[in-house]
């Protein structure tokens, strides 16, 4: 703190931030409140799928449905920093780490059987 | 099984009974998201202000485990039987509806302190809330604060909500969280029927504060939640008097909050009435010297 800022305190109020920050936060929750029903349940299954290929937690899988004009669209954001890929799953994957040893170590994916 | 129990009438409802015009209570919720904003406060109020008008009110507190509006309303020495009794069949509903002793039209309905959060089923709920319909002009639901199953099963039957909110961030997001559960997940909204009608309070209002910057302004709050404005309730010191005796804060007559509860009332019977208590209050020089909010 400046002498200056302390000699003078600012006496401008903190009311117009958290009008402006609520109208923000509110815009963005409105928008996924009114969200379809299936986005937890596709978020589920997501995380199963993906999960099959490569470690991830819950929480970085994000599914948000947006709308800018006539547009609707389906944003799936799937955080992989960090993540272990799973070995011996017999399918191409994903290296998401900088962890080559993870890949390297694991043996020669074996070919799935397909029924 | 619902045992329906008559009432000694009041001459309003009994005028209309002889006229054979069907009238079923209204059920209001109190309801706001975020706890400590002033709902239980707000139901004695609003309740005593309906009571006090004529209107042959009940206030139901719905925070099971947490029992608080029988303390507010000072007729904590006088709890039998609850809401939990009812709806188990340990009782009837007047068995557990308490008379208050300042006004014949008002009358309680206390919650249990149980711990199973979970004893309100429904079903249950309805058939009591039914029954008080027709008995009574006006259901007051005093909600738990959260979003969890006592404040769904308190909003779930309402015709209109007052949805109290102080001019502070984490209560306005939460307040409009609280509509967005109305609008879907009330009866109405799930039957189709006219959505649930809802209306601002805004509580702990501090003028001189809004006039430095310093607070969100009624404005700003009714802006950004836009739903209509029922009454601005002033941050007072009579409240706490009030919760202090036991007393809902209308019976004050001195009490600036209790006279802004009243206006409030008034506008919810449809009358119109300025917006009182938005300014900063000039204090004379002899009120600052002997002080009474």
């Amino acid at each position: 703190m400046s002498l200056f800022s302390f000699l003078f305190p600012q006496r401008q109020g903190t009311a117009a931030i958290a009008r402006d920050r609520l109208k923000i936060v509110l815009a963005h929750e409105r928008a996924s409140r009114d969200a379809p029903d299936f986005l937890p349940g596709l978020q589920k299954e997501l995380i199963e799928v993906v999960g099959r290929y490569v470690e991830i937690r819950d929480d970085t899988i994000r599914v948000n449905v947006g709308k800018s004009g006539e547009t609707s669209t389906l944003e799936i954001n799937i955080e992989l920093d960090g993540a272990k890929l799973k070995v011996g799953t017999g399918k191409p994957v994903i290296v998401a780490s900088a962890n080559p040893g993870a890949a390297a170590a694991g043996r020669p994916a074996k070919p799935v059987k397909s029924g | 099984m619902a045992t329906l129990v008559r009432w000694p009438t009041t001459a309003s409802r009994t005028a209309r009974q002889s006229r054979r015009e069907v009238w079923l209570g209204k059920v209001i919720v109190i309801t706001s998201g975020k706890g400590g904003v002033g709902k239980t406060t707000t139901s004695a109020a609003f309740a005593a202000g309906l009571a006090l008008r004529g209107h042959k009110t009940v206030v139901i507190d719905f925070d099971v485990g947490l029992r608080n509006l029988d303390l507010v309303m000072g007729c904590e020495r006088r709890v039998v039987f609850d809401f939990i009794n009812v709806i188990n069949g340990d009782a009837n509903l007047n068995q557990a509806l308490i008379k208050d002793k300042r006004n014949d039209n008002l009358y309680i309905f206390p919650t249990s302190q149980t711990r199973d959060k979970d004893a309100l089923k429904r079903e249950a709920v309805e058939r009591v809330i039914e029954e008080l319909k027709n008995q009574f002009d006006y259901i007051v639901c005093d909600s738990p604060a959260g979003i969890e199953h006592g404040a769904i099963t308190a909003l779930y039957f309402a015709d209109t909500a007052i949805i109290v909110t102080n001019p502070e961030v984490s209560s306005v997001r939460d307040s409009d969280r609280i509509i967005g559960i109305l609008a879907s997940k009330s009866r109405r909204a799930e039957r189709n029927e006219d959505p649930v009608a809802v209306h601002l309070l805004l509580t702990r209002y501090a003028p001189d504060r809004v006039t430095k910057g310093e607070m969100l302004t009624v404005e700003d709050v009714k802006e950004i939640l836009s739903i209509p404005l029922l009454g601005v309730i002033p941050e007072s010191e009579s409240v706490l008097r009030a919760s202090n005796t036991g007393t809902p804060v209308v019976f004050d007559e001195d009490s600036p909050a209790g006279r802004a509860y009243l206006d409030a009332v008034a506008r919810f019977l449809g009358e119109q009435r300025e917006m009182r208590f938005v300014k900063p209050e000039r204090r004379s020089f002899f009120r600052t010297l002997f002080g009474r909010a």
